[in-house]
């Protein structure tokens, strides 16, 4: 057997705080041939990001290499100089980073950046040569335009056309090692899935290792043969992608194969794994299989019958005027006689990618924007041209979660008052009895109540996503516009959103329209689901007829984009 | 791009209209008769007084007297001053000498303040960010004219460097100190503005990518945190213009420098309209061109701001 390509010995990563040094990798261990794929698993925190940068020294801030070896063809690089280390980057080691809106220098344009990449690690001499080269490494990366692209910006390309540039930048060396951290976490799953498949391609053609960094498990396991799932600084498994999947055997793996949206859409039954809430009540998530609950719910819906409708949308379309500069505008149709109809008591999830309208429905919804045409009606009521005081009590019966749990709650109030704000707008009760409705709510969303003198960066985000939760609860709405609420989570904390989704429904009889770009959610707590395409709904139906029947192509699309849909898994 | 040039110098003409009305209506709702003030002490002749009446149109209503002073800019005659002098004369003696001033404090802010700014962002927390920090907090709470009289003693008089005050015709070589006097503020707020601009640059994403490309910092520094550090300065830089102009005042009258400045206060105490409108008309449209050229400075700077065609 041959040397392998890359080796990590008990490497050690500290960070600097106040509190003092933070561990943030324990003696983790991994090993990866010439030509493979490995991926790390694990959820944000867990320091699957930091051991990638650790390998090329990138530490963020004031992370420290503490102690171990990476031995990287026969070169420990934790005792290379830095000057030998910025040869080793780019030209060795190449690296596909996370976010592609800013991982581009938005003030120089798509050529100078991959044409920099191809001088710096001397592929290419010469200006001619080098511009040959970085159209090459464009038009490999998937753009095929690339000559006429080169001297625009990074903000006249989509999130998609991004990623291929940087995937190219990564690759314009032909590095022995690709590291990719998150490369599609960003995108569409449409997107996401042509991206991945261009990158297998293209690493497979030259033979390029590529470590592989995600949340999901379901894309680990389809995209790479060994796996390596990290929890809180630790390898606490790894070994072939099949093995881990089907046979996990430590309990946070267990977890994540229960959890993870992309796989519980495609089992069939749980692996009884005891999953412990990570964050609060262990109690409260002691039994966090998304399949059981979504089937229970289907089950307590089937009972109910008809209920009438909470929310019917007629033939709504929205027209966006875009400024041309100089008093001139074209109109844009963003959403386009759009129809459909929400049951009281039951989940519509409205699914399209980026720029399908999905979110503007939401907003005419909410009245954050104005129909241009169209009918909008809320529990009997036309909401159109409502004004004053009757559109505040038509915001009372319906309320909003957004997906940032970042930027939707003030950084500078306490969550007491962030969750008793709607109270104060619509005057509900005095202050003791808004006071207790916050510990109700907080009770109702499982978060224990101290947090409540506390602020919202002192809190994680699925903490955050709980409590905006609560906010949107407090006036005990009917309605609950859940706009991509759970997109920006981990998978753990994303079940456990989701099962307290579901829940609250039963419990306050809520009617959702839960707006998401991810079938795989949609599988586990909707009833019913409408596609969005380009401002019209292009399939709508219930949600087993949209998973085992799809009529349209772009729905079979969608579906055949969910990661980890072609994996055979075990019991 | 030129549209929008020939847009932005439109709109200098309202602005220019408002500021001289604003300034004029000032100046002629100040108490007291300007011609009997010339006299002094001394009890004017009547007829004499009647006849510069006359000449200055002061008896006619205030919107006449600014009828007649606008029609004279068109002609480009700025009128002429109490004791004589035909304001465009005054214009043309002081401007140059101010603006010259302005310019060197400019240069010296900008070259030295940015690059000051870039190394201490760069080597946050080190020796060199800290001695920064410590000089630029004191040189922002210095009043100017303290900072004025400490250069003329130690630069001008102990070491003997420069000249102490300014020597006829404003040369300059004696106006390297008021310069660097007058830019002693700003040069302190361009050393933190830039300091905290590379900091926020150098910690985002796209740094990181360019070092994993295998960049070395001496490529990364200037080419990706400089430039995109500079658009909060430069934006500094285009407003300060205008203040160094008119804030020349102090340091005009401690370095004697025969400039705008001194020479509208003095204008402003005699209350001579024509005078102090001129001047100020002037500013504003310096001031206007300005920052007419930050705003095509922005697009150069960062190719997302882009002006409609």
């Amino acid at each position: 057997m041959t040397e392998p390509l890359l080796q990590i010995k008990n490497l050690d990563v500290s960070f600097r705080t106040q509190d003092g040094e933070v561990k943030a990798v324990r003696s983790a261990n991994l090993t990866l041939n010439a030509g493979q794929t490995l991926a790390i698993v694990g959820e944000s925190g867990s320091g699957k990001s930091t051991t990638a940068s650790a390998i090329i020294n990138l530490l963020p801030g004031s992370g420290k290499i503490t102690g171990g070896e990476i031995f990287f063809d026969g070169v420990d690089l934790t005792k290379v100089s830095e000057k030998k280390m910025e040869d080793i980057r780019g030209s060795q080691i190449g690296f596909v980073p996370q976010d592609p809106m800013s991982n581009l220098n938005p003030v120089w344009n798509i050529g100078f950046q991959v044409e920099e990449a191809v001088r710096a690690n001397g592929i290419a001499k010469g200006r001619k040569d080098v511009k040959k080269r970085a159209i090459e490494v464009l038009k490999e990366a998937g753009l095929s335009d690339a000559e006429r692209r080169l001297k625009q910006y990074p903000h006249q390309f989509s999130g998609g056309m991004r990623q291929r540039v940087l995937i190219g930048m990564g690759l314009a060396a032909n590095p022995k090692l690709l590291i990719a951290d998150e490369p599609t976490s960003a995108l569409d799953v449409t997107v996401q899935r042509v991206i991945l498949d261009h990158l297998e391609t293209l690493t497979r053609d030259s033979n390029t290792a590529v470590i592989f960094i995600t949340h999901d498990l379901g894309l680990a396991a389809e995209r790479a043969e060994q796996l390596v799932v990290m929890y809180k600084g630790q390898v606490v498994e790894s070994g072939p992608s099949v093995e881990i999947l089907q046979n996990p055997l430590h309990p946070y793996t267990q977890r994540l194969v229960a959890a993870a949206p992309s796989l519980a859409s495609r089992r069939i039954q749980a692996t009884g794994a005891d999953l412990v809430d990570i964050e609060h009540r262990p109690e409260a998530d002691s039994n966090l299989d998304l399949i059981a609950q979504a089937a229970s719910r289907a089950e307590a819906q089937k009972a109910e019958g008809h209920r009438g409708n909470a929310i019917v949308v007629d033939d709504v379309t929205k027209v966006f005027k875009i400024r041309q500069g100089s008093g001139r505008s074209i109109d844009f149709t963003a959403v386009d006689k759009v129809s459909f109809t929400v049951e009281r008591g039951t989940t519509t999830a409205l699914v399209g990618e980026s720029g399908s309208g999905k979110s503007t429905v939401a907003k005419m919804l909410l009245k954050l924007e104005e129909a241009t045409s169209g009918n909008i009606v809320i529990d009997g009521d036309t909401i159109n041209g409502l004004k004053g005081r009757e559109l505040l009590a038509l915001r009372r019966r319906m309320q909003p979660v957004f997906q940032d749990p970042y930027g939707s709650l003030n950084p500078l109030q306490s969550i007491g008052n962030i969750i008793s704000e709607p109270l104060r707008v619509h005057k509900v009760g005095d202050r003791k009895t808004q006071r207790a409705r916050v510990k109700e709510l907080l009770d109702q969303v499982s978060l224990p109540q101290m947090v409540v003198s506390r602020y919202p960066n002192e809190l994680s985000g699925g903490q955050r996503q709980r409590i905006a939760i609560a906010r949107a609860l407090a006036l005990k709405p009917d309605i609950v516009i859940l706009d991509e609420a759970v997109s920006a989570l981990d998978v753990l904390v994303q079940a456990q959103i989701l099962q307290l989704l579901a829940e609250l429904q039963e419990e306050l009889k809520l009617t959702y329209l839960f707006i998401t770009h991810d079938l795989a959610v949609v599988r586990v707590i909707a009833d019913n689901v409408a596609v969005m395409q380009s401002g019209k709904i292009v399939e709508a139906a219930t949600t087993d007829e949209v998973f085992e029947n799809p009529q349209q192509e772009y729905t079979k699309a969608l579906l055949e984009a969910i990661p980890g849909a072609g994996i055979q898994l075990g019991i | 791009m030129a549209r929008y040039i020939l847009f932005r110098l439109l709109q200098a003409i309202p602005v220019l209209l408002g500021t001289t009305f604003l300034i004029y209506f000032m100046v002629f709702a100040m108490p007291g008769d300007p011609l009997l003030a010339l006299f002094g002490d001394k009890t004017p002749n009547p007829a004499l007084l009647e006849q510069l009446r006359e000449q200055y149109h002061l008896n006619e209503p205030f919107f006449v007297q600014y009828l007649y002073y606008l029609g004279g800019i068109f002609r480009f005659d700025f009128g002429v001053s109490y004791s004589g002098q035909p304001v465009t004369e005054i214009l043309a003696q002081t401007f140059p000498v101010t603006i010259r001033l302005a310019i060197l404090a400019l240069l010296f802010e900008m070259i030295a303040g940015i690059l000051i700014g870039l190394v201490s962002g760069i080597r946050k927390g080190g020796i060199f960010d800290a001695s920064a920090l410590v000089v630029s907090l004191i040189l922002i709470s210095l009043p100017i004219f303290v900072t004025a009289f400490l250069g003329q003693y130690f630069l001008g008089i102990a070491l003997g460097w420069f000249r102490p005050t300014v020597g006829a015709g404003a040369p300059i070589q004696d106006l390297i100190l008021p310069a660097l006097v007058l830019a002693s503020i700003s040069f302190a707020q361009i050393v933190r503005l830039t300091r905290s601009s590379v900091i926020e640059t150098k910690n985002l994403d796209f740094v990181r990518t360019a070092y994993s490309k295998g960049l070395s910092s001496k490529r990364i520094v200037p080419v990706h945190i400089l430039r995109n550090s500079l658009i909060p300065v430069v934006t500094y830089l285009g407003t300060d213009f205008g203040v160094l102009l008119v804030g020349a005042t102090v340091t005009e009258g401690i370095f004697n420098v025969p400039g705008v400045g001194r020479t509208l206060y003095q204008a402003i105490l005699k209350g001579e309209g024509p005078t102090v409108v001129s001047f100020v008309t002037v500013m504003v449209l310096i001031y206007l061109v300005v920052n007419l050229l930050v705003d095509l400075l922005y697009a150069v700077l960062d190719p997302r701001i882009r002006y409609a065609k």
